[in-house]
């Protein structure tokens, strides 16, 4: 372990390029932390499908590839594909447990990860996959970067800010932040919340399953990596706070930094465990922060 | 008819089933021990999801370190663990049968100890968490530590650890621990029940109410809540103990800590018994074991898929459960006595 430290002062090489490799990546959890983000604080629902949604749309990008279509190809039409399952999700699932507690949304959408996940386990089995994008590595002298981790950074780049200038001009954009803000009274205004909400869960699971095609392009997918999907987004948004979009972007490229140094300093088969005690972490400073408030009202 | 009488009467009537039911169908012997367990993972999970009002996903965590516990104990009593785990399937595994006994008692012993050391360990900082932060941070408890554990070479890491194999017969095995499960259970059961007469239970209810409130009137909170969940802990953790011998074979992201099976499992039994009743769970884990393994049988692939969705059917469309519709539905019968004033008021609170 200590080896791995020195191998970063010794080769600052190394160090630099775990930096933008975790830059690169961490855009994409940018994205679906954005979705989850959105969910919560417009509906108030922890969606702990997230990560079962950007896998979803990981297998979307493979078929593609078994067609012989390019997965960049691939990315509007798992987009609208997912914007209907979404669609369908709200009005079976979801619109059911909106105005519950919290624990009922959180335990439902567990069950619905369990659903999607086993049924992709049934339908393309439990190997890793990935959708060859066929791109090549980019030399920039001593660092060698995957053509396809910028592509896809890019990509995340165009709709991230595309999401937000509709959620700035559209009308469907004005009336989902005035729900967020106060849904009693954007109803009393004539707003259908219902219409909001199942437009802001299909909009989720659309950006989703676009993030999910470029994970499969630049990294691979199992039916079962999902969890770990869900987890990292709960860490953007939990650092960030919700409602803070420029948080989020900072804390989802500082997460994809922490899960590059970690799997390199611990060793891979740590990473993930990184993530989640990382997850305990800002869980834990949270904590005590309230606690702090607490002691200042009394 | 008394509540006490009543309960008299559902004991004596499980005990009947639990001893007669091996003798009269001894093919399934296996899957009636795994039935109590079921019931075992429920009663414990409500004791904090259901009468505490924390809602744990990561309560599966006991399971597994009684289970990993229990393993070292087992077999560091007679070899040298990392040596076992190392040259897997290369030493000759024989465990007289003194040692197996010996390693058996001491292993569950071991089990419930260590998970409980964890649960007052961990406890005070994961309890401080609340609502949906709790449960996700739980859930993150228990996919830190299968990771932790599985990256672990001294107890075999992802490749799991084969269990001493049981000395006698092939039936006798299942009988055993068949047995034990059963008495596991009913002991836990009964020691539960007791403890909810007690001001205990009053505490635990008054913190699932209002928290803030039950401080300000002077309950330890984090105190009672760690207790809570240590009780759990420590019967979650003789049971892994038990399962781990009963399978055989110990592997962290498939046996020991799979939260996608017993971990979300324990939840849905407690919540389709009616979670927050004394016999909600134990209900609804014998109606969901059955349904299970039925679907088992008779969906073979598309099991996982069905499960997901009797968990979403359950959650979404049933929430309060069997005996909470129940006690909605005829609360007299449940010795509930229902101000209708005050319930509305409450309703309309609830609603705003």
């Amino acid at each position: 372990m200590l080896d791995n430290i020195s191998i970063l002062f010794e080769a600052p090489i190394f160090a630099v390029d775990l930096l933008i490799q975790g830059l690169l990546i961490g855009g994409i959890f940018v994205l679906a932390a954005y979705g989850l983000a959105l969910v919560w604080g417009v509906m108030n629902v922890k969606n702990l499908a997230q990560g079962e949604l950007v896998i979803l749309g990981g297998y979307l990008a493979y078929q593609a590839t078994l067609w012989d279509i390019h997965p960049i190809v691939a990315l509007p039409v798992a987009f609208a594909f997912m914007f209907c399952f979404g669609w369908v999700i709200y009005l079976v699932i979801i619109k059911r447990v909106v105005d519950r507690d919290m624990f009922t949304s959180l335990l439902a959408t567990f069950g619905l990860s369990l659903l999607i996940q086993q049924s992709l386990n049934l339908v393309f089995g439990p190997e890793v996959r990935i959708a060859e994008a066929g791109f090549g590595t980019l030399i920039l002298g001593d660092l060698a970067i995957p053509v396809i981790r910028i592509v896809s950074l890019g990509l995340a780049a165009v709709l991230a800010i595309g999401i937000i200038l509709f959620m700035r001009n559209s009308r469907m954009g004005q009336a989902i932040r005035a729900t967020a803000q106060d849904p009693r009274a954007a109803r009393v205004l004539g707003i259908n919340t219902d219409r909001v909400y199942a437009f802001t869960y299909a909009l989720n699971a659309a950006i989703c399953g676009s993030a999910g095609v470029l994970v499969a392009m630049i990294w691979n997918i199992q039916p079962y990596y999902g969890l770990v999907h869900s987890i990292r987004s709960f860490i953007i948004v939990t650092a960030a706070g919700l409602g803070n979009l420029p948080g989020v972007i900072i804390a989802g490229f500082g997460l994809g930094v922490w899960e590059n140094y970690a799997g390199f300093v611990f060793g891979a088969e740590f990473a993930i465990a990184a993530v989640v005690a990382l997850l305990v972490g800002v869980l834990m400073v949270r904590l005590f922060q309230l606690y702090r408030l607490r002691q200042v009202v009394r | 008819m008394s509540a006490r009488s009543l309960d008299l009467k559902i004991y004596a009537f499980l005990i009947a089933v639990g001893i007669i039911g091996p003798w009269l169908v001894p093919s399934i012997t296996s899957q009636m021990a795994v039935m109590w367990l079921m019931v075992l993972m429920a009663v414990t999970w409500d004791m904090t999801g259901g009468q505490m009002g924390y809602n744990s996903l990561g309560n599966i965590t006991f399971f597994g370190l009684g289970m990993y516990a229990s393993a070292v104990v087992q077999i560091g009593l007679v070899y040298d663990v990392m040596e076992y785990t190392s040259a897997f399937g290369a030493i000759k595994v024989d465990f007289t049968v003194s040692q197996y006994w010996t390693g058996l008692i001491l292993g569950i012993g071991a089990g419930g100890a260590v998970a409980t050391v964890f649960a007052l360990l961990v406890g005070p900082f994961m309890l401080g968490l609340r609502g949906p932060y709790f449960a996700i941070g739980t859930l993150g408890l228990a996919v830190a530590v299968a990771e932790l554990i599985s990256g672990w070479r001294y107890v075999g890491g992802g490749s799991g650890i084969s269990m001493p194999i049981f000395p006698g017969e092939a039936g006798t095995g299942s009988i055993v621990f068949y047995v034990m499960f059963f008495v596991l259970a009913i002991v836990c059961h009964l020691v539960i029940r007791a403890v909810y007469r007690t001001r205990f239970g009053l505490a635990i209810n008054a913190i699932r109410d209002d928290e803030d409130k039950a401080e300000a009137m002077g309950i330890h909170t984090t105190r009672y809540k760690v207790l809570a969940w240590a009780i759990s802990a420590f019967f979650m953790g003789m049971a892994g103990a038990i399962f781990g011998n009963m399978s055989g074979f110990i592997e962290p992201l498939e046996v020991a800590f799979p939260t996608a099976t017993f971990g979300i499992f324990m939840v849905a039994m407690a919540l389709l018994g009616g979670k927050g009743t004394l016999w909600g769970p134990v209900l609804g884990a014998i109606l969901f074991h059955i349904v299970k393994e039925v679907t088992w049988t008779e969906l073979l692939g598309w099991q996982w898929v069905a499960l997901g969705a009797i968990i979403i059917l359950n959650i979404v469309y049933f929430q309060q459960g069997i005996l909470g519709w129940a006690q909605d539905r005829w609360p007299s019968l449940f010795g509930v006595t229902v101000d209708e004033k005050m319930s509305r008021t409450g309703q309309t609170e609830a609603a705003e």
